[in-house]
């Protein structure tokens, strides 16, 4: 299936002599939905601003749905939704009001139904006749969502989307991005958030330093890049641990109660059973032992660090 | 989905969006040009006209109407349009006028016609207004009229460069002050031109404002102080000068774009 979009040896070089992007190549799978992490300044934000046709690219192409951002801006352009990082919304207008606007501005004719069925869906239908200034900071998030959502976009992006907000609407975001996606929308999201992305994303990306450090599908991510953690909880405690154990990556933690094997769990011999047999030869007893897989954020902290020492 | 053509939906969604802010200011969008015109008739006209009855056969008071609308449509045109488009760029909203399927001069078809139809309706205003205190007749309405439009078209372009060029609040308060009022007074507004040394009538004909006067009040009583093709020219130069600039912001982005 041809990509949503498509991002071939993308560059971008502020006046500053900031290199944001350094040949950025990546491809939107249609339907999906992308997650695309990093740490702050990393390029995520410059990134989308390009394809959205906020900031100028210096080289490469980026099409949507194979119409290049530039040639043909209109026809690409009609097709986004973007809800940025930061609260921006018109100050004087009502919820309804700023939502059919946004409708008229990408080249939809007016439909009502259609803006009432968003603010439905985001809980503003209530507040509709709301000034915008007058509403909590959450309210105007939804707003901005229910803004990019208003001319009925194939693809939306949404950059750091529950930054400040609370648990609540955090959920309903979740719930929203995922009611999109099983309506055929494609998704690509930034989020400093990694359980957010670990929760919803098919795939990830990572950038860091304006490179993609990788782009994977999340399960294989985290079964290629993740290790597991078994841990034992000792009977009596240990002072050290035994020199006999030093064919094992161990760790002793909580005063000595608890010993930990990491491991990688994608290979034959994890080390686990023979770890087990010499604990037993060592009369070191225990009383539990569970294990645990690493989180994408631990996969993350890794990429990004390596990355660094590189 | 079919590409656009022409993007009417936007460009209404940006004009109806900047004629509701002027609706909701209604009153003082309306009153302060308002009692200011009737200020300028009664004070001056009663100043200025007990001992100056009449300039080329129309009374003092009648003779600064014309150049009082051209004075409100400079204003105006300005501070309506480059408001318009440098309060999204202050709010940070501009992000989403970028990233729509709009055309350059789409964009500029929205804030520009916008405000030129406030300025157009205000100048209309301020005529009745002044009409009141002092009597007036128009020689030839149709270029009243488009004497009229192409000021309001061409000041509205004017403030949107104007609004797209300044950082901040204090510079969009800049050119209006420091240029357009000083050369709008310096303009033949309340006197003619003829009355000045010839010395100064000659550096006052580098005063592109003076052109823009002349044309209109010649168009309510058949006199100017240059050429009404000059005039019209002068006003259509500009009007071209101001569509060159702000093609060229948009190819470059130029405070707009990264």
């Amino acid at each position: 299936m041809p990509a949503v979009i498509s991002i071939s040896n993308l560059t971008k070089t502020y006046a500053s002599g900031q290199h944001a992007l350094q040949d950025v190549s990546l491809e939107i799978r249609p339907g999906e939905i992308f997650a695309l992490l990093g740490p702050n300044g990393a390029g995520k934000t410059t990134l989308i601003s390009i394809v959205c046709g906020i900031v100028r690219k210096t080289s490469g192409t980026v099409l949507v749905n194979g119409l290049d951002i530039e040639r043909d801006y209109r026809a690409a352009r009609a097709q986004i939704g973007l809800v940025p990082q930061e609260l921006a919304i018109e100050a004087f207008e009502t919820v309804q009001a700023a939502a059919t606007f946004s409708r008229g501005l990408f080249g939809r004719a007016p439909d009502p139904a259609h803006i009432e069925r968003v603010l439905r869906d985001l809980s503003l239908w209530d507040r509709r006749e709301d000034i915008l200034m007058t509403l909590s900071g959450g309210m105007k998030r939804r707003v901005m969502i229910a803004k990019a959502l208003a001319h009925e976009p194939r693809v939306l992006f949404l950059d750091e989307p529950t930054a400040g907000v609370d648990v609540e609407l955090r959920r309903d975001m979740w719930e929203l991005v995922r009611r999109m996606r099983d309506q055929g929308v494609t998704i690509i999201l930034t989020t400093h958030y990694i359980d957010e992305a670990e929760e919803m994303a098919d795939r990830i990306g990572v950038i860091n330093h304006g490179e993609l450090v990788v782009v994977e599908e999340k399960s294989r991510l985290m079964k290629q890049l993740g290790k597991r953690q078994l841990t034992l909880t000792l009977q009596e405690p240990l002072a050290a641990i035994p020199p006999e154990l030093g064919d094992w990556p161990l760790a002793l933690n909580a005063n000595g109660h608890e010993l930990q094997f990491t491991f990688d769990a994608s290979v034959e011999q994890t080390g686990v059973a023979p770890l087990l047999r010499r604990l037993e030869q060592l009369g070191i007893n225990y009383r539990d032992l569970n294990t645990q897989e690493s989180s994408l954020e631990e996969i993350f902290v890794s990429l990004v660090g390596r990355k660094a020492r590189q | 989905m079919k590409p656009l053509a022409f993007n009417g939906h936007g460009v209404w969604a940006i004009y109806r969006f900047e004629m509701a802010r002027f609706l909701r200011t209604l009153l003082q969008s309306v009153l302060t040009p308002v009692i200011t015109t009737a200020l300028f008739v009664v004070v001056f006209g009663a100043a200025i006209g007990s001992r100056m009855s009449e300039v080329g056969g129309v009374s003092y008071g009648a003779f600064i109407v014309p150049g009082l609308i051209m004075l409100s449509l400079f204003t105006e045109s300005i501070s309506n349009a480059s408001f318009g488009i440098h309060f999204p760029k202050f709010t940070g909203t501009i992000f989403e006028i970028l990233s729509a399927p709009v055309a350059a001069w789409e964009i500029v078809l929205g804030y520009v016609g916008a405000a030129a139809t406030k300025s157009v309706l205000l100048g209309l205003v301020i005529l009745a207004t002044a009409s009141f205190f002092v009597s007036i007749q128009i020689l030839h309405p149709f270029w009243m009229m488009t004497f009229m439009l192409l000021t309001a078209v061409t000041f509205s372009l004017f403030g949107f460069i104007v609004g797209i060029w300044a950082k901040n609040w204090e510079q969009m308060q800049l050119i209006p002050m420091l240029v357009v009022t000083p050369l709008t007074f310096l303009g033949g507004a309340f006197y003619s031109i003829d009355m000045l040394p010839p010395a100064w009538r000659t550096v006052t004909l580098f005063n592109p404002v003076v052109y823009l006067i002349s044309g209109f009040r010649w168009s309510f009583y058949g006199q100017s102080d240059v050429g009404v093709g000059i005039s019209l020219a002068m006003t259509v130069v500009f009007l071209a000068i101001c569509l060159v600039t702000i093609a060229w912001i948009f190819r470059t982005g130029y405070r707009l774009k990264n």
